[in-house]
């Protein structure tokens, strides 16, 4: 691989809270969240639905930016969105009027034509996917959108990838080959990578920790550090033993009920 | 469309190969039964109204047979009186389109860019907007005589609504999730305008054209039934003052095919220019 790897930052996070106002009154989204994530880190973030886990990554990417508390990227506050944070959301977002390349080169600019040329080739080497530079994202599966999505978020070598359940529209089969795909991109390009997810399993087989998150508000329940080894094995004991751990976490959650009525 | 058909009518059984001049034969088949459907209501009519007139039963001076009417467009064919008069409108149309596309657009551009353009036009162009473009022409003879520039005027009246709300709407449709994009991006605002919300507005924008020349071409020969001595308008005019319903019925449907086919050439230059929209085309 000849692409230059960016310099990747710790991220810092916290205490961070988040309260949405809302007509019928405010809402907590997140409260007290610490996490120090160090350079170079890959971290699963997983919850249920409506956890602020997606709040948390939004504020991350600077996209919102009405918060309590403090995130520092390498020291420096952040503000709003920056290049050195790049975003791969749910939904690939490609532009349909553009070829692949030129979506590729969406968020380059400054730069002479040759050096464009250069990147996007690169970086569609990359994904895998340098024949299909001139096809039109109507032309291309699900997978194939978001790994141009995914070139094109690396394209300008950010410190951080934030993905916001990235495969989450995909089918399980293409979902497992992606989640491969990352891991062996995250392995050449040492870029920090905040996955969230409410996929316990994707969580496990890509995280080197699993963060743990409780709903209303959104809170950081535990840090579960992965020890496996990587390729994982999604059906080895430890493997499953830490499926089991995270799975009790949501389940006690949900008993709490019951158990106030006996 | 052809190719729909093409399956419904036969469908090639699991792995038989077809021999690719069977293939050939049926798909010129398929597309000659599509073009009988697509001319099949209209030859029908065509002919009943034949069948009436010939039998007595449609007066010639209220609505001429078909066979006459066709005799008529072949004499003003011939005699160039036909293509004479269908250039000045084309010519006039052409003139008013234009002015209504150059001030439609940018005006469009701007209104949905900018809320405080938005906001200032919107009263003026609210209380314009109802008044069919007939109703100036009473103002444009005042104001312009009647000369070309009045009928131009009507023209681009006609043209310049359609267009300007159409941009406005296309502009207004940007995908909100692309403006997010663009600021994780750090996209600066004219490059976003530049490769987003106007590739995003184009399928508005082309429709927006379509209409407006569409109502421009209504528009002349409304134009040149009041105040002309040229054009399809003041051919039909004509035909009605000498009492020459065929010649009348030669105008109207010069303006009908004429208006068929810019619409033809129109959707062509769309689907050319438009080559990513996937869209539902009808069953």
């Amino acid at each position: 691989m000849t692409i230059a790897t960016a310099v990747s930052e710790p991220l810092h996070i916290g205490p961070l809270s988040k309260t949405f106002t809302l007509p019928s009154g405010s809402v907590h989204a997140l409260r007290d969240i610490e996490l120090d994530i160090p350079a170079g880190r890959f971290i699963s973030i997983v919850g249920t639905s409506g956890c602020g886990k997606s709040t948390l990554l939004r504020i991350i990417a600077g996209l919102e930016t009405q918060y309590d508390g403090q995130v520092t990227l390498g020291g420096a506050g952040i503000s709003g969105p920056s290049l050195d944070r790049g975003v791969i959301f749910q939904e690939h977002r490609l532009l349909p009027w553009l070829t692949v390349e030129a979506n590729v080169a969406f968020g380059l600019k400054n730069l002479p034509k040759d050096e464009i040329r250069q990147l996007v080739a690169e970086h569609l080497d990359l994904v895998g996917l340098t024949s299909f530079a001139k096809a039109y994202p109507h032309q291309l599966s699900g997978g194939m959108a978001q790994r141009v999505a995914i070139a094109r978020a690396l394209v300008n070598k950010p410190k951080l990838l934030l993905l916001d359940e990235p495969f989450g529209a995909l089918d399980a089969m293409t979902k497992i080959q992606m989640q491969q795909e990352i891991l062996r991109i995250w392995e050449v390009e040492q870029t920090t990578m905040i996955l969230v997810t409410h996929d316990i399993d994707e969580a496990i087989y890509l995280g080197d920790e699993v963060v743990v998150m409780s709903a209303r508000p959104g809170t950081v329940k535990m840090v579960l550090p992965v020890p496996l080894p990587r390729p994982r094995d999604r059906t080895s004991p430890g493997f499953v033993a830490l499926r089991k751990r995270i799975y009790h976490e949501f389940f006690a959650e949900l008993e709490q009920p019951f158990a106030y009525k006996i | 469309m052809t190719s729909q058909a093409a399956m419904t009518i036969e469908q090639p059984r699991e792995g038989e190969p077809l021999n690719p001049f069977i293939k050939a034969f049926r798909m010129a088949l398929s597309k000659l039964r599509d073009g009988a459907v697509y001319v099949a209501l209209s030859v029908l009519i065509v002919a009943v109204w034949q069948y009436l007139s010939a039998i007595g039963f449609l007066k010639p001076m209220l609505l001429p047979s078909p066979l006459k009417i066709g005799d008529t467009l072949l004499a003003l064919t011939l005699s160039g009186e036909l293509f004479r008069h269908l250039g000045i409108s084309f010519l006039r149309v052409l003139e008013g389109f234009a002015i209504a596309a150059l001030v439609g657009l940018p005006l469009g551009i701007a209104i949905g860019l900018s809320r405080v353009v938005d906001q200032s036009t919107d009263l003026l162009l609210q209380l314009t907007k109802p008044i069919p473009p007939i109703a100036w022409i009473p103002l444009s003879i005042l104001w312009f005589g009647i000369g070309e520039s009045g009928k131009v005027f009507i023209i681009f009246l006609g043209g310049v609504f359609p267009i300007l709300i159409n941009t406005v709407d296309g502009i207004r449709q940007t995908d909100q999730r692309y403006v997010e994009l663009a600021r994780v991006l750090e996209v600066t605002r004219g490059r976003f305008i530049l490769k987003v919300v106007l590739p995003g507005a184009l399928p508005a924008i082309m429709t927006g054209i379509r209409v407006g020349l569409m109502v421009s071409w209504i528009c002349v020969v409304a134009a040149e039934l009041i105040a002309a001595t040229s054009g399809l308008g003041y051919l039909i005019m004509d035909g009605r003052q000498l009492m020459q319903t065929d010649q009348v019925l030669v105008g109207m449907l010069t303006i009908g095919a004429m208006g068929k086919l810019l619409d033809v050439v129109l959707r062509a230059a769309e689907s050319r220019l438009v080559t990513w929209k996937t869209t539902f085309q009808g069953k």
